[in-house]
């Protein structure tokens, strides 16, 4: 029985003692796993379809697009002309960004052109940022490449769609601008050689509407990401508690971030149709 | 010094040096927007919304800086 017993405590402790050498020698990459804080800028690719990557934002974008669209499909089958619930609260929603659009960029008809671009990104973005919320989105792993690598993740949290969402916004605003006042006098805005302090100003102004690129993209990415990183590590420190309220406010910072995005977006477009001297008109 | 230490030191400056000014900045904004509100009540749909499209610019630039020290801890 003693002999057991002894079998039993020497095994244990070689075990230890030799875990503990091993763990004192890994220690560096130890702490790395330990820490179990799984921060990746870039997302990581979940399967190949014939050579082309599906990273797991990709197919979290995927999902929203389904999501949106099913839904958009759902909502005409029920339209009616007495409204329910659901087609009052969207009508509000939709009423009432229509009201602000046509607020903002004085015109009824341009209101109504930009209506379709303004919502979209800010459905897209609100409902991408807020399903990265649900359980399973982060956690749910699966095998690829030899490492376990999550199946879903926050779309914004990939500078990937946050820079195409941000190309797409910059595109519209450049061409409205030259659709609406003409090329030359939209260039006329940023190249003038009236003055040289026109001329620097204009192109500092050229410059910083190529910055509206990186500052689109990065804005959003840099609150979802820095929220992601943010959850994670409370996660370490107090796994079920500490990241309630933290959650709480990243749910509201993705709604805020969706509603400047679109919001900019839609600044920028009223700031490029206006026409050049339109302050010296008072 | 190792690179590892420096990319930690590096990080951590980045990081906070370059929130240092859009805090202040952000500051300063919610308070003139407080300011704006007391004196006029009424307005103060307009003035938050308007006080919500400046803090998001200034906090941009923080967002930029904490973005920069990812990139110096992660990459590379």
């Amino acid at each position: 029985m003693t002999g057991v017993l002894a079998q039993l405590g020497s095994f244990f402790n070689t075990n230890v003692a030799h875990a503990a050498t091993e763990a004192v020698e890994h220690a560096p990459e130890a702490a790395e796993h330990a820490s179990g804080i799984h921060v990746v800028l870039k997302a990581e690719e979940v399967f190949n379809l014939a050579g082309f990557p599906i990273t797991n934002s990709l197919l979290m974008t995927l999902v929203t697009s389904a999501l949106l669209i099913g839904f958009a499909f759902f909502f005409r089958k029920k339209l009616a002309m007495v409204p329910g619930k659901l087609q009052a609260g969207v009508e509000m929603l939709f009423e009432g960004v229509l009201n602000y659009m046509a607020e903002t960029l004085e015109s009824r008809e341009l209101a109504r052109k930009f209506f379709p671009l303004i919502m979209t990104i800010f459905l897209f973005v609100l409902v991408a940022n807020q399903l990265a919320f649900l359980p399973g989105v982060g956690s749910l792993l699966v095998e690829h490449g030899g490492a376990a690598v999550p199946l879903f993740r926050a779309p914004a949290a990939d500078l990937n769609m946050t820079l195409a969402l941000a190309i797409i916004a910059f595109l519209v605003i450049e061409i409205t601008g030259v659709v609406v006042l003409g090329f030359f006098k939209y260039a006329g805005k940023y190249v003038n050689f009236s003055s040289p302090v026109n001329f620097v100003v204009g192109i500092i102004e050229l410059l910083s509407n190529i910055g509206r690129l990186i500052s689109f993209s990065f804005r959003l990415f840099g609150n979802v990401f820095a929220g992601e990183v943010m959850i994670a590590v409370a996660l370490f420190f107090v796994a079920y508690l500490l990241p309630v309220p933290l959650m709480a406010f990243e749910v509201f910072v993705a709604f805020i971030q969706a509603v400047v995005f679109a919001m900019l977006t839609l600044f920028f477009i009223k700031l490029s149709i206006m026409d050049p001297h339109g302050d010296e008109a008072h | 010094m190792e690179s590892e230490g420096a990319q930690l030191i590096a990080m951590a400056i980045a990081a906070g040096l370059g929130v240092l000014g859009p805090g202040i900045g952000i500051g300063l904004i919610g308070g003139k927007a407080m300011e704006a509100i007391g004196r006029n009540p009424e307005a103060s749909g307009k003035v938050v919304s308007n006080m919500i499209l400046a803090i998001v610019f200034a906090e941009a630039l923080g967002i930029l800086a904490l973005v920069v020290s990812f990139i110096i801890r992660f990459v590379g």
